[in-house]
């Protein structure tokens, strides 16, 4: 009766001395794991977007957050002309991602999506181009 | 030197006033500074940090609770009994502080050839060269832990909510067994020492061993019923949030809620005062630091193992309090007590 008391009284004693998991946000920031899916982003080859506008993103997206229209540039060739994301509707899935057959989409860790007003939570295709 | 009043020279007015005062400031920084050592305790023994914004490792956190609470606004419920209202702060926090005044918490120290004993309700008499103190000192912080009852009941009561009431009726139940298995566990200390003046039981303890190792049964006893006395985890169901909100205090607000807030605290580091000088051997310790700076040490060992316990269990049943009051610490306590007066009288 009295043994599990005192072995409650040894871990907490344990995890006084153990270091803090605690991150004091806006001074220390979490590093996201590779896989962590965060903000899109659109991959860029050439100096061009790598989308072709095929709209299996929009497809597949369970949101319905994706808005692609496309374009013909100089070549004939098909392009995003707009390409948006509604981060107040965007679920993180990942979807997107994942059927996109040319490998243009990613998500990064960028995870601070905080805004003022709703309009600036619509991701346009400027916001979205690789950095 | 040569004015005397009531028979005693002025110097014994003068130390005495600096004594309440030099222990009234002490008490009531430990009072401020132990809701921040609770933080940062439990907070490490959960693995996080605790207050870390306000001051250095937010170090100045005590200080901005106050300031919080002190231009919060009152509300006084208007179905509340007033004068019962306001009153009921006062008597839980007032008794929780005075209970030092018997409490000796250093040697006799000698200034301008006058002889000072470091215990707020003594003095040291000239002519039998002996210190003089309250010779009932233990009735006396018995007596104060029962009045610090009806502060809360009081709170309960008068506050007109269901909540407060049951938190103020749970309180009282409460303190009202654990006092008599505490009351009982002291009595074993009064058989060995042979007197209820708290300067003669220090003195023994000094001469023998001390009545932790005496009495180990009684040291525990008497420490966990103090705890289960002063509503501290885990036996905190006066204030259980999950069920009655805040308990008694759910409707204080501003320095009112400061004032039962600090009562708890005082009244924790009391009992561990008391818990020290009973139990522990009071100001004595290896002669190489000051006996004041033993007795502070211990009474904060006591104070941290109040948090150590707190960050470790979780609260009790109502059942199983009072089971565990009635059942088991009363009758241990009884079986202590033969079992000294046999060992004694042998």
């Amino acid at each position: 009766m009295i043994m599990p008391l005192i072995n409650g009284l040894k871990i907490t004693l344990k995890h006084m001395f153990m270091k803090p998991v605690t991150l004091q946000y806006p001074d220390e920031r979490p590093t996201p794991s590779p896989n962590f899916r965060g903000l899109h982003a659109l991959k860029v080859s050439h100096s061009k977007a790598k989308c072709v506008c095929c709209y299996l993103c929009p497809t597949v997206c369970p949101a319905k957050c994706i808005t692609v229209e496309a374009g013909e540039d100089q070549d004939h060739n098909k392009y995003a002309e707009r390409y948006e994301i509604d981060m107040l509707r965007c679920i993180f899935c990942g979807y997107c991602v994942e059927a996109c057959p040319v490998d243009a989409l990613k998500m990064t860790g960028e995870f601070e999506l905080a805004n003022y007003k709703r309009e600036d939570f619509v991701f346009v295709k400027e916001r979205l181009l690789e950095k | 030197m040569g004015y005397e009043i009531l028979g005693l020279p002025m110097a014994y007015y003068i130390a005495m006033v600096l004594k309440v005062l030099v222990v009234f400031v002490f008490v009531l920084l430990t009072v401020a500074y132990s809701t921040y050592a609770e933080r940062k305790i439990i907070g490490h023994m959960q693995v996080r940090l605790g207050p870390m914004r306000t001051g250095w490792h937010g170090l100045l956190q005590p200080i901005a609770d106050g300031v919080k609470l002190f231009f919060k606004e009152e509300i006084i419920p208007s179905k509340a009994d007033k004068f019962a209202f306001l009153i009921a702060p006062l008597i839980a926090l007032v008794p929780a502080f005075i209970g030092f005044a018997v409490i000796p918490f250093g040697e006799t120290i000698e200034v301008g050839g006058y002889k000072i004993p470091l215990q707020i309700a003594a003095y040291y008499d000239t002519a039998s060269g002996q210190v003089v103190d309250l010779n009932v000192g233990v009735l006396y912080i018995l007596a104060l832990a029962s009045i610090g009852v009806y502060g809360i009941v009081l709170a309960g009561w008068s506050s007109n909510s269901k909540y407060s009431l049951l938190g103020g009726l749970r309180s009282s139940a409460q303190m009202i067994s654990y006092e008599l298995a505490a009351g009982l566990a002291i009595i074993s200390v009064f058989m060995l020492s042979e007197s209820l003046s708290l300067q003669k039981i220090v003195a023994d303890q000094a001469n023998g061993a001390w009545y932790a190792f005496k009495q180990p049964l009684a040291f525990i006893l008497f420490f966990i019923c103090s705890i289960a006395e002063i509503n501290r985890t885990p036996f905190d169901l006066p204030e259980a949030e999950t069920e009655l909100v805040s308990g008694f205090c759910t409707e204080y607000s501003s320095m009112k809620y400061a004032m039962f807030f600090m009562a708890e605290y005082a009244n924790m580091v009391t009992v561990c005062a008391v818990t020290t000088t009973l139990f522990l051997g009071g100001w004595h310790g290896p002669g190489f630091l000051p006996g004041w700076f033993w007795f502070v040490a211990k009474v904060y060992f006591l104070i941290f193992t109040c948090m150590w316990i707190r960050a470790t269990y979780p609260r009790y049943r109502y059942d199983q309090l009072m089971r565990l009051g009635w059942k088991v610490f009363l009758p241990l306590t009884l079986i202590n007590i033969v079992v000294t007066g046999i060992i004694v009288s042998l």
